[in-house]
């Protein structure tokens, strides 16, 4: 069965479009960088209705770039990513309800912190695996904490949710109000700060090297690089940036509910960002807001044919389209540079 | 007889009937992953395609509740083998995240199609008057409908078993599993062969899917909300093996019987703890290869 | 300081009752210039691959420099020196030239483990690469995707990697094998030019390149040593002369 055990990037198509840059223009900003920050802006003043929910599109942003991160550049394919997000949301959650600690900014910093560590104990067990055991292994840790919450409810409300959550204002001035403001900016700044550290770290010597993990690991031991151990860094790191989208989820709800453990939450990031594109970063963007987007369209109209268009776009994505949208996007630009040329 | 004896036959009973679903639904999806490498989320839907075309098939032709499980089985199993032209064939050779995603978005979208074509809410099947009831087997007495499905899942494990090791495609299959290149260099036709035992595996799967209708219930969420479950089963196990599967699914259904049985609060707990324990031991599965 | 660069002793590998190695005793000498041959499925490469930790022996003891690296990590060997080339090339094919060449580099000077700073901003790793690039004459190829380099390119991006990871043995697997000749010529060029501090064994089935190159061979059979010795004695031996010079 070497198509199990064996490196899992085979035909996988999972270049980023900068390979072909040179190494020192690379993680030089482009103009077209801009672009989402501004529409985030944009948005602040055109959609002022819709905060609460641009709030939470941010949020599965934070999510996505997580988890492109191990599976976009490092190739570790997981299907237990709520774990961290999960416990990111009840740090924050249960700092506030059973510590009274409502200050909001240290307590993102827990639950990242809280992330991080699950993070870094679970990666250390499970990065010794690879292929479908590691897929097994991601998705029953994941299920196990699910569990886990759930047989604890005395301390995280269990099915019922964990109320009794009340964040102080921000800086000592902004709340959360009803519309969500506030919690809009105090996402965006969060979101920024993230990419900034991630993409930071995508264009560092250990970034390019997760790459070279992702598209020949053999090599990657035969040049003398410590897989495991920056396997298990990367996973952390990871882990942690889920975190914080955990734990600004539960701040800005007030409210966790099991569902953010869920097997649902794991499959939905990972839609997400294929649909997007993996190893870009901006994947992320995009597919957060499409698919967030769409579905809340969409089910206006009736779940159930949400549920199948998803899946049908899924299906058209990994058959036709497998670098996401953004990849078909670049793909058709290219194309057309190449006809008109 | 004493308390304690009464509810360990009970635990043991009850876990009994919910591992013959586990390995009849499973089994297929074993071979699938054994033989061709093949990373399918999207398993547990032809049981659940199995269980809505048994209650279909009885309300319109009109027939009993096992002609039309067989009935189900077939068509499911034909049905199947145009999904695996369409869509499988083609990833084969891919890295597993496609066809994990290719898997998942089948899931959706059967999730959906059946939501819009049978609703929303569990449907129920009519079980015929002589599976109804309890049965006394010396010992005590036993809800009929359960000793029936385990009896089908011992006969159907003993079936395939010995049709696996036995018959001339039995041993082509195990052949291929074992070593696909070598196989092929002997003149087994690997695709062909695979079409075969996939049509087979969603066939009994989809009986899998109709038997359990009375245990655990059908909605279109099924195979969403059993995915894991089944998939489990076949890792622990070990892919491609009758037998891993068989006792996979034993050993689980019991363990979640027992857990849920003794520590309610404890839900699922159990069965995914043991899951990773096992996994963590031997990360081929219980009976998979190990090099 | 003894003048063994890298030793074997009593190596077995089984796989099941299959014996693909056979109590190889094995000796190169610090700045040795020396061939391993034999027939296809002698067991060369499943040599390199127990020196170099892809595989685990079965019995046996492996020493590096003095060292025991018997149960010792791929790459941490390859911190200590121990540096090879695949018979199968093993590159980065979504990765540009040039990259694969700095994650090599990178790897090698500590610089991989910087989480914060570009790559970009390293500039002595890129200047490196490019400097080995050019000894290849590959420097016009560095910003060409792997992937669509033609093969016989990518057999120098092969040795061009092993050297930027500063070997002190260099393990050779055949890389001059189904390479055009103006290739292959400017691989034995640049390996002449090592320095001579380097222990370098290479895997070869060209006699010519072997007899140019090496002061000493050994000859590989069934995965077993058959004979080792000066080029003049090996091709004065009855033994390899009849299972396998005969063949060229
Ligand atoms: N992983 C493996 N499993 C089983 N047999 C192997 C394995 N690797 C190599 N062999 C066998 O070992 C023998 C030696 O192979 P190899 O070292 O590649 O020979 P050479 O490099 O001298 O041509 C061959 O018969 C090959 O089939
Ligand atoms: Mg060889």
């Amino acid at each position: 069965m070497p198509s199990l055990v064996g490196s899992h990037t085979r035909r996988q198509q999972m270049q980023p479009t900068q390979n072909n840059q040179h190494p020192s223009r690379r993680h030089r900003w482009h103009l077209a960088e801009a672009l989402p920050w501004v529409i985030a802006v944009g948005a602040y003043f055109v959609f002022p209705d819709y905060l609460a929910f641009g709030t939470q599109i941010l949020i599965t942003i934070i999510f996505a770039i997580s988890l492109d991160l191990i599976l976009g550049y490092a190739g570790i394919v997981t299907l237990g990513h709520a774990a961290y997000f999960g416990t990111g949301a009840y740090a924050a959650g249960m700092l506030s309800a059973h510590l009274g600690w409502n200050e909001p900014i240290s307590g993102l910093v827990l639950a990242g912190t809280a992330a991080a560590v699950m993070g870094w104990i679970s990666g250390l067990v499970l990065l010794r695996y690879r292929g479908l055991a590691l897929i097994m292994l991601t998705l029953a840790t994941a299920i196990l904490l699910y569990e886990l919450a759930n047989t604890f409810e005395d301390i995280t409300g269990g099915f019922d949710g964990l109320l009794g959550i009340h964040i102080s204002p921000l800086l000592g001035k902004f709340d959360n109000d009803l519309w969500g403001h506030n919690y809009y900016w105090y996402t965006l700044t969060v979101l920024v700060i993230v990419f900034l550290a991630a993409r930071r770290v995508v264009f560092s010597p250990f970034g390019r090297s997760l790459i070279g993990i992702r598209d020949n690991v053999q090599r990657m031991h035969a040049i003398g690089t410590p897989v495991y151990r920056r396997l298990v860094t990367i996973y952390t790191i990871s882990a942690g940036l889920a975190g914080i989208a955990g734990g600004l989820f539960a701040q800005s709800n007030a409210f966790v509910t099991l569902d953010v453990l869920g097997f649902a939450r794991s499959g939905t990031i990972l839609v997400i960002l294929i649909l997007g594109g993996t190893g870009r970063l901006y994947g992320a963007f995009v597919g957060a807001v499409v698919y967030m987007v769409v579905e809340d369209e969409l089910t206006k109209l009736s779940p159930e044919f949400w549920e199948f268009g998803v899946g049908l776009v899924l299906v058209l994505v990994v058959l036709f389209a497998r670098r996401g949208l953004l990849g078909f996007i670049t793909d058709m630009n290219e194309l057309m540079h190449k006809a008109r040329s | 007889m004493s308390e304690f004896l009464n509810v360990v036959i009970s635990i043991v009973f009850d876990g009994l009937a919910y591992a013959m679903i586990l390995f009849i639904i499973s089994v297929g999806l074993s071979v699938t992953m054994g033989l061709m490498g093949f990373v399918n989320l999207a398993h547990g839907v032809f049981a659940m395609a199995g269980g809505y075309a048994t209650v279909a098939i009885m309300s319109q032709l009109g027939i009993g509740f096992l002609p039309a499980l067989l009935c189900a089985g077939v068509a499911i199993g034909v049905a199947s083998l145009v999904l695996e032209q369409t869509l499988y064939a083609p990833l084969y050779k891919a890295g597993e995240l496609d066809q994990l995603l290719l898997s998942i978005g089948l899931v959706f979208m059967a999730s959906g199609a059946f939501t819009y074509f049978f609703g929303p809410d569990p449907i129920s099947v009519q079980i015929p008057d002589y599976l109804h009831g309890q049965i006394d087997l010396g010992v005590r007495s036993f809800p009929t409908y359960r000793v029936f499905m385990i009896a089908v899942g011992i006969a159907m494990a003993l079936g395939l078993w010995i049709s696996l090791e036995r018959t001339l495609i039995g041993a082509r299959i195990r052949a291929a599993v074992d070593n696909r290149p070598m196989a092929e260099a002997v003149g087994i036709n690997v695709n062909r062969l695979f079409k075969l035992t996939f049509a087979l595996g969603s066939g009994i799967a989809a009986i899998g899917g109709g038997l359990a209708i009375d245990i655990l219930g059908l909605t279109p969420n099924f195979a969403i909300q059993y995915l894991v479950l089944f998939l489990i089963v076949v890792a622990v196990g070990g892919l491609g093996t009758i037998r891993g599967t068989f006792v996979a699914a034993l050993a689980l259904g019991i363990i979640d019987n027992a857990g849920k049985y003794l520590w309610p609060e404890g839900g699922a707990f159990f069965i995914y703890a043991v899951a990773i324990a096992i996994l963590l031991w031997r990360p081929s599965g219980l009976f998979g290869r190990t090099d | 300081m003894s003048s063994t660069a890298l030793q074997t002793s009593g190596l077995d590998k089984n796989f099941g009752a299959l014996r693909i190695a056979r109590n190889i005793n094995f000796e190169l000498q610090r700045g040795a210039r020396h061939a391993l041959i034999g027939p296809n499925g002698a067991g060369k490469t499943t040599l390199l691959n127990l020196i170099t930790g892809v595989l685990r022996p079965s019995a046996g003891r492996i020493q590096l420099l003095g060292t025991d690296i018997t149960g010792m990590g791929q790459s941490k060997r390859t911190r200590l020196g121990l540096v090879r080339t695949f018979q199968i090339n093993q590159l980065f094919k979504g990765l540009s030239v040039l990259d694969n060449v700095c994650l090599a580099i990178a790897e090698r000077t500590g610089v991989a483990s910087s989480l914060l700073v570009p790559l970009g901003h390293h500039h002595q790793v890129i200047d490196e690469a490019m400097h080995l690039l050019h000894m290849l004459r590959l420097d016009g190829d560095a910003m060409q995707l792997v992937n669509q380099l033609p093969y016989g390119r990518q057999r120098l991006l092969e040795i061009v990697i092993a050297l930027g990871q500063n070997p002190q043995v260099l393990l050779l697997d055949e890389p001059a094998a189904g390479v055009p000749s103006a290739e292959s010529q400017l691989i034995l060029e640049v390996i002449d030019s090592l320095s001579d501090d380097i222990a370098i064994l290479i895997i070869e089935h060209d006699m010519e390149i072997v007899f140019r190159f090496a002061k000493r061979i050994t000859v590989m059979m069934t995965g077993a040593i058959l004979t080792e010795g000066t080029p003049n004695e090996i091709a004065a031996d009855d033994r390899v002369r009849a299972i396998y010079l005969g063949d060229y």
